[in-house]
């Protein structure tokens, strides 16, 4: 057991420190975040009672969209040099490089997700009416949700062909069931008309299945050839 | 085997037919929504089968997983494709149903939101078998199966609670069933159940064959000499 | 630390049995049957498409045989034993963006060693310096494939698989890697380098095996080739 956390740490912070480096990935993922951003903003022109409403909805398909690019560059640097052979043929466990990757995935979305959220707050004039603060478990369970498949996802698109459209293709039908607890546990909070708590509930639960579903089923599909 | 099939064939046949005449002709008119009202006994038990189909697929694919077995994985592909095709009959269905009896095309009530669901993750699921090499493809699909399955209740209770959120119309009968429509619907249930059974048995036949012929085909290249290739 | 873990001269270390692989029609390997002893340097050798690649990958564990079994140190499982593994490929299985130090210091840290020095060691061993911080990604073919190997030998394995280590590298580098891979031979290890480049390899190789067609034509002593019906 201390041998995965070890790893994944390593793992973790290595990737970490490659992508600091190269600031060219994460400097082009901002500016498409914001772009989007912007895209939606000039689409979707509510005024600030009926933002309320559908910000959730908006904020989140936006993130979705953002998460995806993100997610499509998981695992590029292990494909390049054929790294991923020099992962397979040592002990280490699949699954601390698996823990390591989608904890990565989860960091750097949730900086797309930070710079987000204020263009968002900005452009509609949102104002949380409920409570604003369970918003945080549920933007982190949502992020989770999101990137804890689209990791292990984005590892079986490597295997097929037209692999960057594989991944949405595979990640957004699973996902919808947190996609509407994110949006609805959202607009919940927004418009302070209902209660957010069994919408961060469920994706507590959907955390839970698919982290676990994933962490078992990772070495099987790294060593599928 | 062999007779079986035909046998099989030509009841279900019959049962079908007897079905369509039940449902079209015999069952009682319903009273608010007329004669619309009978694609119902096409509508839920083509649900009921799709339902049934993923089941059996998702078993099959725990199955492979566990041992690796060729015709477990032939099971999950071949029940995958019927199933896919009628889901779709629901989801084409429903919207014929609703828009002359509640005005819409579309709403997002549970059946129907659980079955497009489902259609969207087997036609991944089958876009998957479709873009993966060869020799990977039954384990993939069968670990992308167990995902779907395991979504599926998370599904359900997103939509269910979401609907007592938002409640709105619901595409179906609202109370009890009249018992003779009831015994129409079983009927139909059943035809379809074989008619299920018959494609599934046909395409696994296929599949098979499909399957020998490579396999035979490996072991020439295998045992030949190799020339310039 | 190596005499200990050892196997004396002559007790075979790998055994193939029948050991078959194919890729849908194309049989890359067919029912090879081998032993090989412990302490010795062996070269494979063949055309392209003999099945070398596709061998030692099998040995290494980073391919599952269709039929047949692997034998490493005593065990069918190779990823049992797969911390006594080292594996070198064309491609360097390096990250480019970090320097020699890092990239041994993250591997390393696969096989559950902390320690710097070794890594320095290592990377001293194949005549590189460990404190160069320039990116693997700017090296020359030479350095990279000698640093690659330093990553196969960094936790001391007992038996290293070289696929092409010489490939696009120049003779100073590559004959520099012969004469560690002889000492390192000489000090208990055993070494698998599947080459197009035998004549490097003449009078360092205990033994030049030869392959065509996915089987094994003949074993030599001497770099001369094996005729072939």
């Amino acid at each position: 057991m201390s041998s995965l956390s070890n790893i994944s740490t390593a793992t973790l912070t290595k990737d970490l420190r490659l992508e600091w480096r190269s600031k060219d990935a994460i400097n082009s993922m901002l500016f498409f975040a914001l772009l989007v951003v912007v895209i939606f903003s000039f689409s979707f022109n509510p005024t600030a009672e009926e933002s309320r409403q559908i910000a959730g909805g908006l904020v989140w398909v936006a993130f979705l969209f953002a998460a995806v690019v993100a997610l499509n560059q998981t695992w590029a640097r292990e494909l390049r040099n054929q790294v991923l052979d020099a992962y397979r043929v040592s002990p280490a466990p699949a699954n601390a490089l698996f823990l390591a990757k989608a904890v990565g995935n989860f960091v750097f979305v949730s900086v797309l997700e930070a710079l987000m959220t204020p263009l968002f707050i900005v452009f509609y004039t949102l104002r949380a009416l409920g409570p604003a603060w369970q918003l945080i478990p549920l933007a982190m369970l949502g992020t989770w949700a999101v990137v804890v498949n689209g990791t292990f996802f984005a590892a079986m698109s490597i295997r097929t062909r037209s692999r960057e459209i594989m991944l949405p293709l595979l990640l957004f039908p699973i996902s919808i069931p947190a996609l509407l607890s994110m949006v609805e546990g959202t607009s919940a909070i927004l418009t302070g008309e209902a209660s957010a708590k069994f919408w961060i509930v469920l994706l507590a639960v959907y955390d839970l299945v698919f982290t676990s579903v994933s962490l078992l089923l990772f070495e099987t599909v790294l060593n599928a050839e | 085997m062999k007779k079986a099939f035909p046998i099989f064939a030509l009841l279900t046949l019959v049962l079908l037919s007897y079905a369509l005449y039940e449902a079209l002709v015999a069952a009682p008119t319903e009273q608010t929504m007329g004669d619309v009202q009978r694609i119902f006994y096409y509508h839920v038990p083509s649900a009921w089968t799709a339902f049934l189909l993923f089941l059996v697929n998702f078993v099959a694919s725990v199955v492979y997983l566990v041992n690796r077995s060729d015709k477990a994985d032939m099971v999950a592909l071949v029940t995958a494709e019927v199933g896919v095709v009628f889901c779709t009959v629901v989801l084409v269905t429903g919207p014929i149903w609703a828009r002359p009896v509640w005005g819409i095309w579309w709403t997002w009530d549970l059946r129907l939101t659980l079955t497009l669901v489902l259609w969207l993750i087997y036609v991944s699921y089958l876009m998957l078998r479709r873009f993966s090499s060869g020799s990977q493809t039954p384990v993939m699909a069968a670990v992308l199966a167990v995902f779907g399955a395991l979504d599926v209740p998370l599904v359900y209770f997103s939509i269910w609670y979401f609907r007592t959120q938002h409640p709105s119309p619901v595409i179906g009968r609202g109370g009890s069933l009249d018992p003779r429509m009831a015994r129409v619907l079983l009927i139909n249930w059943a035809a379809f159940l074989c008619f299920a059974v018959l494609i599934c048995w046909s395409r696994y036949r296929l599949e098979r064959l499909k399957r020998e012929v490579e396999e035979t085909q490996a072991l020439e290249a295998l045992l030949e000499p190799r020339g310039v290739r | 630390m190596t005499d200990s873990k050892a196997a004396p001269p002559g007790a075979p270390l790998v055994v193939v049995e029948n050991l078959t692989k194919q890729f849908g029609r194309f049989a890359a390997l067919r029912g090879v049957s081998a032993t090989f002893d412990g302490w010795r340097l062996y070269a494979i050798l063949g055309d392209n498409g003999a099945g070398k690649t596709t061998l030692l990958r099998a040995l290494a564990g980073l391919t599952q045989p269709t039929r047949g079994a692997v034998t490493i140190l005593g065990s069918t499982d190779v990823r049992a034993v797969c911390d006594q593994l080292g594996y070198m490929a064309h491609p360097s299985l390096l990250y480019d963006e970090m320097s020699g130090m890092e990239n041994l210091r993250y591997f390393a840290h696969l096989y559950g060693i902390q320690d710097d020095e070794r890594c320095a060691k290592a990377i001293s061993a194949v005549k590189l310096d460990p404190e160069l911080t320039r990116p693997v990604g700017q090296y020359s073919q030479g350095m990279r494939q000698r640093m690659s190997l330093a990553r196969a030998l960094i936790h001391d394995p007992k038996i290293l698989l070289l696929d092409e280590p010489f490939s696009n590298v120049d003779v100073g580098s590559a004959k520099e890697m012969v004469k560690l891979l002889e000492s390192m031979r000489d000090a208990g290890k055993t070494i698998f380098v599947v080459t197009h480049q035998a004549s490097l390899l003449e009078g360092a190789a205990d033994e030049f095996v030869w392959m065509q067609a996915g089987q094994i034509v003949g074993r030599t002593r001497e770099l001369q080739p094996v005729e072939v019906r």
